[in-house]
């Protein structure tokens, strides 16, 4: 692998991407190579997830015995039963986040002492000709001061609305240089430069004596950089903002799928922003939730063995013999549907049946504590007094009695990975600070919520783009990219919004009116 | 009242009820009401079998009338009423047919469920033989 950041991005389209890359190599020189290769070496022991390996989880959860303490075990790619499943998740949380690191500062660290070179300039320009030729310079009065107070001005404004929109911290490493935010810092560095440039030829080598002149000059600058920022403004934050394309985007384990609108923006930045959106909207990936139980897939291929009865070619008898097999799986009469139908209705069975014990043992574990008023202290009597706990306490004392249901819920809903003791006790004891009701503590565990909650948020995650058409260009109709992680990625569809042809219908209000449907009767 | 199938030939056994129109005051009355008609709702119609059946029903005969003593019945569909037709006809356009000041006699042609099975039953007799 040739030198790639953090988020490295694959683009076949060849022209383009060499130039780009060219950039991108010169940037990487100072980034060094220790996350690909510690990426390499811990690929050794995590190949390990596979097929055996989801099936041992799914047959030993039945039968581990309930004691919340794991023990753990070493991770070996041979070793396929001695491995915890705590273990695993932990380990591929390691593996898919990067600690934050301070190279995603460089960016903005340019940006900022280009903007910083930018607004000292004007206050360089006043002050270089008082501290240099000051006797020679000719006083100017009322409307030198009526620029110095706008030039202020002006400066406050810039730097109040450069620290609102600019100076934040970068959300995310794009594969590609953001088009948009180069285009504006070569455009701040060349009208700086070129002012500079004049006032250099014009202003410190003759020794210009108009102040006036100068301070206007200075003014100018500090108006044109204010304009810069309305371009900044409506380039990086506006223009994406009106609704153009739909994106659809399918998780390609399950299925899950969302629509989002979006704006004109490059493939990278609608990718960032749709990944924000994944973290709120999509339910957490559990790769414990498998379609079908293997027992029921893997019966159909089994059952037949292919005789060759004629001299054929070595070649086509592979090809004639999987053909036949799956002619022959497919006509003769399976119940597997039947198999599958009645296992899925006997796992949704058990999971309601232990949510309702579930249910009815935290309500029950609720009504143990309440609330410690202050001021009824003097009510309870001295034969019996009431031992005061903090909350932490509190979630201790009546985590026991509905300890075992909530394990046993949790394992039938394949959920005991997200949630371990210590962090059950955490969000018990949240919810009794601030005084919800059992419902309110059980929605963390019986929906799986946003992927989002799962997530330790000082690290980073990382993803990769994968697109036919270099990163940084426009989004059009058609266009497939995906985004992927190690273990699944979401496929990504982009289709226009229809034209909206909108007509208009006036309707006199005077117009409503409305007959009975009648059966009349006439005597004759 | 058999299938009625707008657009159709409608096939139906019919009885002729000849009514004699009654002077009271001013007026010639008959002595029964209608309803029904194509601008009406016809599933509101208690007397008929099919509910899309927009033709003309008898729907009250008053006791002792000129309806009464020709043998109309309540339920009647009327067909024709002087060799006009009767079943494509809005409530207003059958009301002035069976009202016109000039003719003291009115003709009807009607129909009932009765009739059908009455005929049935000696169809069916007849056949037996």
């Amino acid at each position: 692998m040739d030198n790639e950041s953090t988020y490295s991005g694959y683009s076949y389209k060849s022209s383009q991407s060499r130039s780009s890359r060219k950039h991108r190599d010169r940037r990487d020189r100072h980034r060094s190579k220790s996350r690909d290769s510690s990426i390499r070496d811990k690929s050794v022991t995590i190949q390990a997830p596979g097929e055996p390996l989801l099936d041992a989880e799914s047959t030993r959860g039945d039968d581990r015995d309930d004691n919340w303490g794991e023990t753990t075990t070493v991770v070996t790619g041979t070793s396929v039963d001695s491995v915890s499943n705590e273990d695993l998740t932990r380990l591929k949380d390691l593996e898919d986040s990067s600690p934050l690191q301070c190279r995603r500062f460089l960016g903005p660290a340019l940006g900022g002492v280009l903007g910083l070179f930018a607004l000292v300039t004007p206050l360089a320009f006043l002050a270089l000709p008082q501290l240099l030729w000051r006797d020679t310079l000719e006083p100017c009065g009322t409307p030198c001061e009526g620029l110095y107070i706008s030039l202020a001005f002006k400066l406050l404004i810039l730097l109040i609305s450069t620290w609102a929109l600019f100076l934040r911290p970068p959300r995310a490493t794009l594969p590609r240089f953001f088009i948009f935010r180069c285009l504006l810092l070569a455009l701040v560095f060349l009208f700086v430069a070129s002012y500079w440039l004049f006032y250099g030829v014009r202003v410190l080598e003759p020794r210009e004596t108009d102040y006036r002149g100068i301070v206007g000059y200075a003014a100018s600058l500090v108006d044109a950089l204010l304009f810069i920022q309305y371009l900044a403004l409506v380039l990086l934050e506006v223009r994406h903002l009106q609704p153009a394309f739909c994106l659809k985007v399918v998780r390609t384990t399950d299925g899950a799928s969302r629509f989002y609108n979006v704006g004109h923006l490059s493939i990278q930045r609608a990718a960032v922003w749709l990944l924000d959106q994944y973290y709120n909207d999509f339910p957490v990936y559990n790769p414990a939730l498998l379609n079908l139980p293997k027992s029921i897939l893997s019966k159909k291929m089994s059952a037949f063995k292919v005789y060759n009865l004629g001299e054929e070619n070595s070649t086509n008898n592979s090809t004639g013999q999987s053909r036949t097999m799956i002619a022959a799986a497919s006509r003769k009469r399976d119940n597997s549907h039947t198999e599958y139908y009645y296992e899925e209705a006997e796992v949704e069975r058990r999971v309601r049946k232990r949510k309702a014990r579930l249910v009815v043992a935290v309500e029950e574990a609720f009504t143990h504590i309440k609330r410690h008023q202050d001021d009824e202290g003097s009510v309870s009597s001295p034969k019996h007094p009431r031992e005061v706990m903090d909350p932490r306490e509190a979630a201790q004392a009546i985590f026991a009695p509905m300890a075992r249901a909530m394990q046993k819920y949790l394992r039938a809903t394949r959920q005991q990975s997200y949630h371990s003791m210590e962090s059950i006790i955490n969000h018990l004891q949240f919810c009794i600070t601030h005084s919800m009701t059992p419902k309110a503590f059980l929605e963390l565990y019986l929906s799986p919520g946003p992927t989002l909650q799962y997530l330790d948020t000082s690290r980073g995650r990382q993803w990769t783009l994968v697109s036919e058409e270099p990163v940084t260009s426009a989004l059009r109709q058609g266009q497939v990219f995906s985004l992927r992680r190690l273990d699944f990625s979401l496929v990504v569809t982009v289709t226009p919004l229809p034209f909206l042809n909108l007509g208009e219908e006036f309707i006199d209000p005077k117009r409503h009116k409305f007959v009975m449907k009648m059966q009349s009767e006439t005597s004759v | 009242m058999s299938n009625f199938i707008p657009g159709q030939p409608l096939v139906a056994v019919v009885q002729r009820i000849e009514i004699k129109k009654l002077r009271q005051g001013d007026n010639l009355i008959l002595g029964f009401s209608i309803g029904g008609g194509i601008d009406q709702d016809p599933g509101q119609n208690p007397f008929s079998d099919d509910k899309a059946d927009k033709g003309i029903y008898v729907t009250r005969i008053t006791p002792g009338g000129p309806a009464e003593t020709a043998d109309l019945r309540m339920g009647d569909k009327i067909m024709q009423v002087n060799g006009y037709d009767m079943t494509m006809m809005t409530h207003d356009q059958a009301r002035k047919r069976l009202t016109k000041k000039n003719e003291d006699v009115v003709r009807l042609l009607v129909t009932r469920k009765s009739l059908e099975e009455a005929v049935k039953n000696s169809m069916g007799g007849y056949q037996r033989q």
